[in-house]
């Protein structure tokens, strides 16, 4: 039991599971889960489905967060790609193909590496901190999306580019299909691999790890370009979903609802030790946030406060388990007896 | 020294981490106005009962009295208030801030609420000095020291505050003998004004020399209590290790080496006026296969600086550097390796730790960062070979999986040496390898340095013990105030004369 408890990843568990309950007393129908059209229906589908940008994002952020890093630009970065890819589909003599969708797909996906690497290149080569470094196209990236949209809101119509944020495949939702995929691949990748060792030992102490040979601008520039991927492939679902490119709220705080999917699902924003799932059942929080704001009726006004409120708990919850854990601090026993100094 | 009452008194103290008894039934007492040497090898709890008392851990057993009254601290911040001041294993100091800030750092003289920073100065300078440490520029940032310097630094923060209890946890691992003369001058000080020191070393001499009576721990228990007059050396290391063995003998057991030759064939590596502006300059030295080149100087003479220079971790800026006959600049530690140069630095808690990994990711680290990411040492590759080096060096708990944070410091000073063995090197720099390593074990690894350069491994050996060096070594070179001054072959010279050219006279 004890075990149990001191794992990283009960409470963040727990913690979903009663979110889910929550919203399962005021809504009777709200685990169960419909075909329909022999596609799956429900809200549980829909959180996943809405969650895939946040899950996506939250992916790459917790290797950026690993390497002791950080990426305030994903929400530019998602906004571009959005950008991008429905101008071009827009711009296009043939606006409604699949050739074309899968073009501006592409070239999105490009423009989202290329911005990854330009993060990576002020990270590690020029030694800016990253906090700084993303800030820059934090606040630049919407500006380049304007720019990109011409200041105006793209709409487009094309089956298949709408497909990655509303279609379903074998009955699942695309999106969730992606991000499951982005999952397992990354997963592979840094457990197969010593990439993900080597990012938590640059994490830990880049000192240390670049006398032990690690290339640390290498691993560093990795995990901008891998964040700097999973942005743009969210802001394509986030747009797709709408049909539009909104350079201004395409992707909106979505770099603070990964970052706390990051804490919350255990790993630490030192750097260092991560967790994948923990991250996953993170996003998972968050999204389940958000549907259970809409669930219990809580006024508008109020939904930031409630969610805040969540999260404090989640993380007040994990940090007992981090004292015990971490710095091997066991209370007092209790009954001894404690006698005042007198001297 | 009086048999008074003790001013701490701590009796059946137990302790348990997960799968490790640290310590079980432990008493101590410290009495006023003595120097008490907790002794025991690497593992046997020694900084665990420090930190019981200190209020680090919390006791699983056992009750600890200070100045009469029955204490638990809950944190080192209350161990503090109430009198006890501690100088850790592991210097626990703000790298990037000044030297002035970190010795007064939570006790700076205020006035009208704010720091009163010429007093700041004023007393920083006034414990330098008490440590003979009036060179350093109190505002100095403290990051720029060495870890000999940051010790030092550490012991004087600790003794800025008016403490009844003084503990020092190997406070003297890095230092030379000189600054040892300087503590061990203050220690006895403050002893004779009644304060009650606790004193930590596996350097023997320094605890017959220093203590008036010693505590031995093995594997967590106590052994005894002794008065140092009563013990002698012999009798202390047979209590330590738990077994009589001729330690003694073993320690001076010549080592016979086949003598590298010199003459035949290119040297490993040369240095033609190596050096680096603000760093060290004129480091002339040739390394060939097999031979054990050591690195002697004061502290602060450029020991360090020099190899960083050789292994690429500062870039140099002057001379010429030739690895295998060919003339090479080194900009990385990367480029250093892939011409199967190692580094093992001094600073073991900076530059080597990656302390939330586990020992067979420490192991494994340099051998894998020289595949690359992609190529993935194999699983059962890192258990042979963390299971072969952690009994090879005997480093205990003997589990590849606990994290090295937990490991004693002697303990994880040897997997940051075994991480480096097992890339196989052409040549090992290895900087004070020995810090920190019970006398049985330092043995244990002199033997396998030697063993290594007679299978061919070229070493460069820095240590502050001069001694070490001279045992070890077929050639000296002699540092001083950052520069290269001597290179002196080791055919029958003695302490003496190396201490001659240290000194300046002979150069
Ligand atoms: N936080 C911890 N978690 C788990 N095990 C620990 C922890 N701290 C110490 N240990 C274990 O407790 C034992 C005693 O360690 P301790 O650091 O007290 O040894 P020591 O006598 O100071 O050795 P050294 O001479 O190497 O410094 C070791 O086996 C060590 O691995
Ligand atoms: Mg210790």
């Amino acid at each position: 039991m004890s075990a149990l408890l001191r794992h990283r990843l009960t409470w963040p568990v727990l913690a979903l599971v009663l979110l889910l309950l929550l919203n399962q007393l005021f809504r009777a129908d709200f685990l169960s889960v419909r075909i329909q059209d022999g596609h799956l229906y429900g809200s549980l589908i829909d959180i996943l489905r809405n969650g895939a940008p946040t899950i996506l994002i939250a992916l790459g952020m917790t290797l950026v967060i690993a390497s002791r890093g950080i990426d305030l630009s994903v929400g530019a970065v998602a906004a571009i790609a959005g950008a991008i890819s429905c101008m071009y589909i827009y711009s296009s003599p043939d606006p409604s193909s699949w050739q074309t969708a899968a073009m501006g797909v592409t070239i999105a996906v490009v423009a989202g590496l290329a911005l990854g690497l330009w993060n990576g290149f002020l990270v590690s080569v020029i030694g800016i901190q990253p906090i700084i470094a993303t800030l820059v196209l934090m606040t630049a990236g919407r500006g380049l999306a304007q720019l990109v949209t011409d200041g105006q809101i793209i709409s487009v119509s094309n089956d298949s580019y709408q497909a990655i944020g509303a279609g379903f495949f074998l009955g699942l939702p695309i999106a969730i299909l992606i991000a499951a995929g982005a999952f397992g691949v990354a997963g592979l990748l840094t457990r197969r691999t010593a990439l993900g060792t080597l990012i938590e030992a640059v994490g830990i102490n880049p000192v240390a790890s670049r006398l032990a040979g690690i290339d640390a601008r290498t691993i560093t520039w990795t995990v901008y370009v891998f964040s700097g991927l999973c942005a743009a492939v969210a802001g394509l679902m986030i747009s797709s979903n709408v049909t539009a490119a909104d350079a201004n709220n395409a992707g909106l705080y979505i770099e603070m609802d990964a970052i706390l999917a990051v804490v919350i699902g255990g790993t630490s924003l030192a750097g260092g030790r991560y967790s994948l799932v923990g991250t996953l059942v993170g996003a998972l929080i968050i999204q389940t946030l958000t549907t259970t704001v809409y669930t219990l009726g809580v006024p508008p006004e109020a939904t930031l406060v409630f969610k805040a409120l969540v999260v404090i708990i989640v993380c007040l919850l994990q940090s007992s388990r981090a004292r015990t854990l971490f710095r091997q601090r066991r209370r007092p026993v209790t009954e001894q007896s404690q006698v005042k100094v007198a001297i | 020294m009086s048999e008074s009452t003790p001013v701490v008194d701590m009796k059946g103290i137990s302790i348990a981490f997960p799968g490790v008894k640290a310590l079980d039934g432990v008493d101590f007492r410290l009495f006023p106005g003595e120097v008490h040497a907790l002794l025991g090898e690497n593992g046997a709890g020694k900084s665990t009962l420090i930190k019981a008392l200190t209020g680090v851990y919390a006791v699983d057993d056992g009750t600890i009295t200070v100045l009469g009254a029955r204490q638990s601290f809950g944190t080192p911040a209350e161990a503090q208030a109430a009198g006890i001041s501690t100088v850790y294993q592991e210097v626990n100091l703000c790298p990037n801030l000044s030297v002035e800030e970190n010795i007064l750092l939570g006790r700076e003289p205020r006035r009208r609420g704010g720091i009163h920073w010429r007093n700041v100065r004023r007393k920083a300078e006034e414990v330098l000095d008490q440590l003979q440490l009036g060179h350093i520029d109190p505002r100095s940032v403290l990051s720029s020291h060495s870890i000999a310097v940051q010790q030092l630094i550490a012991i004087a923060r600790a003794m800025q505050v008016e403490a009844r209890v003084l503990i020092l946890d190997e406070p003297t691992s890095s230092l030379d003998a000189d600054e040892v003369q300087q503590l061990f001058s203050v220690i006895r000080t403050l002893r004779d004004r009644g304060v009650a020191i606790l004193f930590v070393s596996h350097f023997l001499e320094q605890v017959y020399e220093v203590s008036d009576r010693m505590t031995v721990l093995r594997n967590g228990r106590l052994v005894g209590e002794y008065l140092t007059a009563d013990l002698p050396r012999m009798g202390l290391i047979s209590k330590m290790i738990g077994k009589e063995l001729d330690a003694l003998a073993e320690l001076e057991e010549a080592e016979s080496r086949r003598q590298p030759d010199r003459a035949e064939r290119t040297p490993f590596l040369q240095a033609e006026g190596l050096g680096r502006k603000g760093s060290v300059r004129d480091v002339t030295i040739t390394v060939h296969a097999g031979e054990i080149l050591g690195l002697a100087g004061l502290l602060g003479s450029g020991r360090t600086e020099t190899a960083r220079l050789l292994f690429g971790a500062d870039r140099a800026d002057q001379g010429r550097l030739s690895i295998n006959g060919s003339v090479r600049t080194l900009r990385t530690p990367r480029s250093a390796i892939d011409r199967d140069i190692a580094f093992s630095s001094e600073n073991r808690k900076e530059e080597g730790l990656i302390s939330d990994l586990s020992v067979r990711d420490n192991l494994i680290l340099a051998m894998q960062a020289g595949k690359g990411w992609w190529r993935r040492v194999p699983r059962s590759t890192q258990d042979q070979l963390a299971e072969q080096f952690i009994e090879t060096l005997d480093i205990r708990p003997a589990n590849k999986d606990a994290l090295i944070r937990d490991l004693s410091g002697g303990n994880q000073q040897k997997v940051l040496l075994a991480r480096w063995l097992i890339t196989e090197p052409k040549l090992l720099i290895l900087d004070e390898p020995t810090r920190g390593i019970d006398i049985g074990a330092k043995t244990q690894i002199q033997k396998l340095i030697s063993g290594l350069a007679s299978g061919g491994m070229s070493i460069v050996f820095i240590s502050a013990e001069l001694e070490e060096v001279l045992r070890l070594s077929d050639t000296i070179a002699v540092l001083k105030d950052r520069h290269m001054v001597a290179d002196i072959p080791n055919d029958g010279v003695t302490m003496e004369d190396v201490m001659t050219v240290i000194a300046g006279t002979g150069a």
